[in-house]
């Protein structure tokens, strides 16, 4: 071993220069050669090993261990980031739960619509019958045309304007001096109820033996009922 | 001086060829090299004192790099591979700054 060899003997004097030029000095031998070829190996590997590690510091020369412990650092940064990707998936939802909302207000809107109608707020159209009771004799009173509006409703009519009242929840009849008056208007005979609804079912239940069409007559009343595809209630109730 | 012209043709070679350093021998080649920067101090040392001897050069060059990457090599297979290296690593240089001592007393007296 080459640190073992100052140990044999020991020259006092430094060499200096002198003993640098000596070393410098060139000899041929085999020994010399081949300690010359040993010298070119280690060149030739420090130049190799510093361009390898230049060029990759990082998998390549890492030990087993190392590279455990880069797995694991990122086997943590993963999760770390797999807990951040959560929470903006988590956003993303309600962001898109956000634009249903536009959806739950064109609900909303159609509810609005449906509700309107059925309170008697908005216009509406649509297949049904129209009633018409004339009354020569002035029999028709206003019991008479409650059970008209209350026979429509059963038979399911949406949409009910008796000349030019809309029918709604709390219409009302009476019996006035001149006539029958409907949510405080008087209403002149004839009397046009206009319904929305499937007309076939409106046209039987009218016409049940002893019904409505039976007991009008029975009032003096000559009552028409006609069905038609598109039927207009254009009258509206304040809100 | 042959030593010192093999080491710049040596140089020079790697600088030309960029060698690629195989997979195997990675882990092992940079102990080996400071095994064999320690026994050329050492071999520098010993021509300074008068007592190099080239056999003795070359066994010690050649079974210093051999027993470095063997140690490293059985440290890995017993898993205390990279304590076992920076212990390596700690001999050899302290190996070194001793022999660099012996050549600067060598040839400065000091």
């Amino acid at each position: 071993m080459t640190g073992d060899e100052h140990e044999k003997e020991r020259p006092d004097e430094p060499a200096g220069l002198r003993g640098l030029m000596d070393l410098l000095r060139p000899r041929v031998s085999m020994g010399q050669l081949a300690g010359g070829l040993l010298c070119l190996v280690l060149g030739f590997a420090v130049v190799a090993q510093i361009q390898s590690n230049e060029r990759d510091t990082t998998f390549a020369t890492a030990r087993q261990d190392e590279l455990v412990g880069i797995l694991s650092d990122l086997g943590q940064r993963s999760e770390r980031l797999r807990g951040d990707l959560r929470d903006l998936e988590d956003t993303k939802a309600q962001l898109e739960r956000d634009a249903e909302g536009g959806t739950a207000l064109e609900e909303a809107r159609k509810r609005a619509t449906t509700y309107g109608l059925l309170a008697g707020t908005v216009p509406a159209e649509g297949p049904g019958i129209e009633l018409l009771i004339t009354d020569p004799r002035r029999g028709v009173k206003a019991i008479n045309l409650l059970d008209a509006l209350q026979e429509l409703r059963d038979a399911g009519a949406e949409v009910v304007q008796v000349n030019d009242v809309r029918a709604g929840v709390d219409t009302y009849f009476l019996d006035g001096p001149d006539g029958v008056q409907a949510d405080g208007r008087a209403l002149a005979a004839p009397y046009r109820f206009l319904a929305i609804g499937d007309p076939h079912t409106m046209t039987t239940a009218l016409n049940i033996p002893g019904g409505l069409v039976k007991t009008l007559q029975g009032a003096g009343a000559d009552v028409s009922i006609t069905p038609r595809a598109k039927i207009a209630v254009d009258a509206i109730r304040s809100p | 001086m042959i030593a010192l012209i093999g080491l710049m043709i040596g140089v020079a070679l790697g600088l030309l060829l960029q060698p690629d350093v195989p997979l195997w021998l990675e882990p092992y080649l940079p102990i080996a090299i400071v095994a064999a920067l320690d026994a050329m101090f050492g071999g520098i040392r010993a021509r300074l004192e008068g007592i190099f001897d080239e056999k003795v050069f070359v066994v010690s060059f050649v079974s210093n790099t051999v027993i470095a990457a063997l140690i490293v090599f059985l440290g890995d297979k017993l898993g205390v591979g990279s304590q076992l290296s920076t212990g390596v690593v700690v001999v050899l240089g302290i190996r070194i700054f001793s022999n660099a001592a012996g050549i600067r007393r060598r040839l400065f007296g000091a």
